[in-house]
């Protein structure tokens, strides 16, 4: 068998594993999307206001912030996922919190890869933003409130492009939560494939795992998953950036 | 006429620049004032002081003989870009605005945003979004939105800098119906000799951030006390 026919018995399998709606895939996808979202809300809650107060605010440390923030864009994940796994160990400084393998360290891990990207993105957007703008709300008789909501509104294109930005890493990544979420399924087969249903195995974890086993169809058809889900986000990036 | 704004001693320095220097000047209730001078004379500068946009270095500024709170003060004038800032919003949006942070009843904002785009020959044009807005209605509705909550002060910062003769003549005309209609004061900042001729009361002449002379319109054209004044207006390069 050639390795075309390989991969096409094998994208076949897939597509059939992906319509026949298996449970262990949906799992995993299920699991993905719980953690990567959750992740992204959290970064969001965070990083918008943070880009703000950099923005509109005077304090000592901006410049120092400004600097980490850029650093963070572009923070190595398998080092995060080994600082966040250091942090939570048991004999480690949040050892109480006893979330070692579990989906919230992933959601941690995630939250410390993608707040400043999420922040870096919004605060180019934000500086984006005329300086004549805020000073028409200013001149207008608006107050510095008024000055954030007009900018908030006219960067509001960017700032969705920064969230989604955020929510494709945190899709795609794989160091960070396989360190400190461990891969775990629970035990026992479904549908034929697998091991079980996820607990903290996501798309990505998933696929190093099933294709180091040797089930391509279920890496193909992860990964199928996978870049639909990530498309999907960037045709929705790409959208609220051509209305920007 | 009753003194609106009193100007002492003022200097606003960027840098090592001194762009305005020792401007004392008076500016009364109800007068359209232009300030008339070249590119780079401390014009804009002077309007954004007025306007609380930059701190002069030294002097101070009195309206109506009090030094009072900027949000208080600001609320009663309005400042008109050479360009203006259109929010990506529909025209009434941004015509009401003032109005909105006013804390205005709904009724009144409708009211005086078509009495408002009525002024600036804009009728009707409420749903339209702004930034649709070809450049000479785009500074029509942006002096709506500065007349709308009527200033006691309207600032224009060469408010037809980038507008064609049509449109430059729509502006005078607005310029002219707001001073007789209200009791506005206009601050103008303007290089067009021959507009300042057709709306002005009084004139002052920047030159290098200093006020050489302040007069009346008559005086500046027909009697200017300094002869660099007399320069300036008769087109001669003296900067």
């Amino acid at each position: 068998m050639s390795s075309v026919d390989f991969l096409i018995q094998g994208i076949i399998k897939a597509l059939e594993l992906i319509f026949s709606i298996n449970p262990y895939i949906l799992s995993i996808t299920g699991v993905s999307i719980k953690v990567s979202g959750t992740a992204t809300i959290l970064s969001t809650l965070t990083a918008i206001p943070l880009a703000f107060a950099i923005s509109f605010m005077h304090f000592r440390g901006k410049q120092g912030l400004i600097t980490l923030v850029n650093t963070g864009m572009g923070l190595p994940p398998v080092f995060v996922g080994l600082f966040v796994f250091l942090m939570i160990v048991p004999v480690g400084p949040l050892g109480f919190l006893n979330i070692v393998y579990t989906r919230e360290a992933m959601i941690l891990a995630q939250y410390i890869l993608i707040t400043p990207i999420i922040t870096g993105i919004s605060l180019s957007a934000i500086k984006a933003v005329p300086r004549s703008i805020i000073e028409t709300v200013h001149t207008l008789g608006g107050t510095q409130q008024d000055a954030v909501i007009e900018t908030l509104k006219e960067a509001r294109f960017g700032i969705i492009t920064a969230v989604l930005a955020g929510l494709g890493r945190a899709l795609a990544e794989v160091g960070a939560i396989l360190i400190v979420g461990g891969n775990i399924a629970r035990t026992g087969s479904v549908g034929g494939i697998g091991e079980g249903l996820s607990e903290t195995r996501t798309l990505t974890t998933a696929i190093t795992s099933e294709t180091s086993k040797g089930d391509i169809s279920t890496s193909i058809a992860l990964g199928i998953i996978l870049i639909c889900l990530v498309l999907g986000v960037n045709i929705l990036a790409n959208f609220f950036q051509r209305r920007e | 006429m009753e003194e609106l704004i009193r100007i002492e001693s003022l200097q606003k320095v960027f840098g090592e620049k001194e762009v305005l220097r020792n401007i004392d000047l008076t500016i009364l209730q109800g007068e359209i004032f232009a300030f008339i001078g070249p590119s780079g004379a401390g014009k804009t500068t002077l309007l954004r002081i007025l306007n609380f946009f930059e701190i002069p270095e030294k002097g101070t500024i009195k309206f109506m003989g009090i030094n009072p709170e900027v949000i208080n003060i600001r609320r009663r004038m309005s400042l008109l870009f050479q360009t203006p800032a259109i929010f990506n919003n529909s025209v009434f949006e941004n015509v009401a605005y003032g109005l909105k942070v006013r804390g205005i009843d709904k009724k009144i904002i409708e009211k005086k945003v078509g009495d408002a785009l009525n002024i600036v020959g804009l009728p009707g044009m409420e749903k339209q979004n702004a930034r649709t807005l070809s450049g000479g209605e785009a500074q029509r509705m942006a002096f709506a939105r500065a007349i709308v909550y009527d200033p006691q002060i309207l600032l224009l910062d060469e408010p037809t800098a980038n507008l064609d003769p049509a449109n430059v003549m729509k502006i005078e005309e607005i310029i002219k119906r707001i001073r007789n209609e209200r009791t506005t004061t206009i601050v103008l900042a303007t290089h067009n000799i021959p507009q300042v001729r057709r709306i002005a009361d009084r004139v002052g002449i920047l030159l290098n951030g200093e006020l050489i002379e302040v007069n009346s319109k008559e005086g500046i054209f027909s009697k200017p006390k300094d002869a660099r004044s007399e320069a300036f207006i008769n087109g001669e390069m003296i900067y």
